[in-house]
């Protein structure tokens, strides 16, 4: 159906050439064209057939037709892989701002192969910077041979699922030392991530956040790890540092968050300004100045660029519940969770929305590794599918949870003062839908 | 054992870094919640591997955990000998998942290998063929009662195990199950069971926050320290298990039946199978 005579020649579609931007002609076989012609096509009928965007129908027909698409889109560019359970999307987006001019990115957060192959096939940039899953960063790596490879964290995701963070460090470990060349921007703090990158070139960021609950033994050796040395320095740096008696422990952050702003690896002390609320942001900037500076970018740049950025995919956007504003945040997990309770204000009233669909896990269980202590002697919203879960954690936390399917009756309900919305995944992805949706009709 | 009024009970948390999977912090949490609800003291003692167990706790909480955490925790524990000897003195002992394996006589341990548990509960585990991951509902077994002999309401919760556990005649199961797998074998009268009790001892594959859940569960452990306890608002623990009941578990319930017929539509072209769990390594 699709034969060559039928695609349209690319160069008259091409944008205009600038430096950042790779030739157009002929970079492509003709194979690879008619797959992405093909793709296109495909992401377009499903778009309009109301299936979503259609982002990862149209890579996974690229894909089934050429295989090897994904090493043509990216051959020639200079690419970063941002992986890890949290903070992903934030990162790869202050990474993409840190790099500055055109860049190829992700950004809707399709973060395998197909969504990949569809952000590349939009974008001739001659940087990419790639969200990647987990599970998915030794194909990824493969096809798009990156310089530079970010390393977040590795924490549960999804319980129910069997997904082990000493599985995947594994896979990490190899898929680096695969690319020997690879500079690995890696979290320092996180023993499993220390543990992989250690195979590669790694760089290593204290992001200033502990989340033991997931390292409580030796990645190495299986000894219960040590976490009760304080570090040196003052501030950030003082935060505990881990240690096994087989003598793996954390290595010293060429990175280290401070108080406000960065220590360099010369260390020298960067102070800067982010428009992103929280301190686990302040974490992911660091890491964004780290694979930028790893790219040539001069470190106070990129920290301009990185403080710049408002809003990432809606992740950060405010709700208008008729009439009362409220910012939204997304937490996917425990160590998300922990987070995002950092983040709020101690006058601020929170609702919180959770569900338990097959992409968010269908055990709640997680929600008593969750701090909800934190919101003792509180009035808290519960909303979401699961809200009597929720209600009954609260309500065990020493919260005095108010209970309401819907989210608008709930801002009413709840009491005076700034209100923030926390929410898992598909509670967040409705609460979005809603009040895009429905509210001002 | 104090009673109410007198000192505080005593909860002992043990080796969370090792047994402490999926939300088992809750437990104790909800055990002293419900306590300090009723304007009693509780103590929580915490302890981690490397520091050794309390004598005199009233009621230990054992989680869940991979293979190699709980080989490693079943022998400090073994080491340590406070929690076998509280068992023995009457205190309550609570084990979830991998802590309820490693309570029975063997489990299967790294690798596959049967291992030597605390001997607490007349129980021996091997593997189920399919890992049992769902929403659970039980009703409480025959004899399983409140402290003041009224019979315990159903046991919800949710499941994710690959164990296989047969009780000897020792210990008596604590539910037997409508919906889910439990303990994955048929009892000698050819019941489908779940958990397993004796003295003060429990067990369960209700895994993580298992008393949450279970309100009247939580205060049978409770009152094993402290005698018959007052009734406390429990509105919103019943709101969640009436959710449970209505919304949550007919949907485990439908996808159990698909499983059944397909499994059936199955055997008709192959060779009959035996029983759905069989035990391995022996
Ligand atoms: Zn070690």
């Amino acid at each position: 159906m699709f034969l060559p005579g039928h695609y349209p020649d690319r160069v008259t579609t091409a944008p205009e050439r600038t430096d950042d931007r790779l030739p157009a002609a002929d970079r492509l076989g003709l194979r690879t064209r008619i797959a992405l012609h093909a793709g296109r096509l495909a992401g377009g009928l499903s778009r309009r057939l109301g299936r979503g965007s259609g982002v990862v129908v149209r890579g996974r027909v690229v894909l089934a037709l050429d295989p090897d698409a994904l090493s043509a889109l990216a051959s020639g560019r200079r690419s970063v892989v941002i992986t890890g359970t949290n903070g992903k999307s934030t990162t790869t987006r202050l990474v993409a701002a840190a790099l500055g001019g055109s860049v190829a990115t992700n950004s809707t957060g399709a973060n395998m192969g197909p969504g990949i192959v569809s952000a590349l096939d939009d974008c001739d940039a001659r940087s990419a910077v790639l969200e990647a899953d987990e599970l998915h960063v030794p194909s990824v790596m493969r096809a798009t041979r990156p310089e530079v490879v970010v390393a977040l964290n590795l924490t549960r995701d999804q319980l129910d699922r069997t997904h082990e963070v000493s599985r995947t460090s594994q896979v990490w470990a190899r898929a680096f030392t695969a690319q020997p060349g690879v500079v690995v921007v890696a979290n320092a703090a996180d023993p499993h991530v220390a543990d992989a990158a250690s195979s590669g070139r790694p760089i290593w960021v204290d992001p200033g956040l502990r989340w033991t609950e997931d390292a409580s033994v030796c990645p190495r050796c299986g000894a219960v790890l040590d976490w009760s040395q304080p570090g040196a320095g003052s501030g950030t740096e003082a935060l505990s540092r881990w240690s096994c008696r087989c003598g793996f422990a954390m290595p010293t952050p060429d990175y280290a968050l401070t108080a406000d702003g960065v220590r360099l690896p010369d260390g020298a002390h960067l102070a800067f300004d982010l428009r992103l609320p929280g301190e686990v942001n302040r974490g992911n900037a660091i890491f964004a100045i780290a694979a930028a500076v790893a790219l040539g970018v001069p470190a106070e740049q990129a920290a301009d660029r990185v403080g710049a950025v408002e809003v990432v995919d809606g992740r950060y956007a405010t709700l208008d519940l008729d009439g009362r504003q409220a910012p939204l945040l997304l937490a996917k997990n425990p160590a998300g969770w922990a987070a995002a309770l950092s983040m709020i204000p101690d006058d601020a009233v929170m609702a919180i929305g959770i569900n338990a669909r097959i992409a968010d896990g269908t055990d709640t269980s997680w929600l008593w590794d969750v701090p909800f202590e934190r919101l003792a002697g509180r009035v808290v919203g519960a909303t979401g599918d699961r809200r009597d879960d929720l209600a009954v954690r609260l309500h065990y936390a020493g919260a005095t949870p108010v209970v309401e399917a819907d989210l608008v009756r709930l801002a009413h309900l709840l009491p005076e003062g700034p209100m923030v919305v926390a929410a898992n995944y598909t509670a967040f992805r409705e609460m979005r839908r809603y009040v895009e949706g429905g509210l001002n009709a | 054992m104090p009673g109410p009024g007198t000192s505080a009970v005593r909860i002992v948390h043990v080796y969370p870094n090792l047994l402490g999977t999926y939300g088992d912090a809750g437990n104790a949490i909800v055990l002293c919640a419900r306590l300090r609800l009723r304007e009693l003291p509780c103590e929580l003692i915490v302890v981690e591997p490397g520091q050794a167990l309390p004598r005199e706790g009233d009621v230990y909480l054992l989680g869940g955990g991979e293979d190699a955490k709980q080989t490693a925790a079943v022998q400090m524990m073994r080491e340590d000998g406070a929690l076998v000897a509280a068992a023995g003195r009457g205190a309550a002992v609570v084990g979830i998942c991998a802590g309820y394996q490693l309570l029975g006589t063997t489990f299967l341990g790294v690798g596959g290998i049967p291992t030597e548990g605390l001997g607490l509960l007349d129980v021996t585990t091997g593997r189920l063929e399919r890992r049992a991951v769902g929403n659970v509902l039980a009703r409480a077994a025959a004899g399983v009662v409140g402290p003041e002999g009224e019979p315990l309401p159903d046991l919800i919760g949710f499941e994710n195990h690959g164990g296989a556990t047969v009780l000897g005649s020792a210990a008596r199961p604590l539910g037997i199950m409508e919906i889910g797998v439990g303990n994955g074998v048929p009892s000698t009268t050819g019941q489908a069971t779940e958990g397993a009790v004796q003295g003060s001892v429990f067990g369960t594959y209700l895994h993580g926050p298992a008393l949450a859940l279970n309100p009247a569960l939580a205060d049978l452990i409770l009152s094993t320290a402290t005698g018959p306890l007052g009734p406390i608002d429990d509105t919103l623990p019943e709101a969640l298990r009436r959710h449970r009941r209505l919304h949550v578990l007919p949907a485990t319930e439908r996808a159990g039946r698909v499983r059944s017929v397909v499994k059936l539509l199955r055997r008709k072209d192959s060779a009959p199978s035996g029983a759905s769990a069989t035990l391995s390594g022996r």
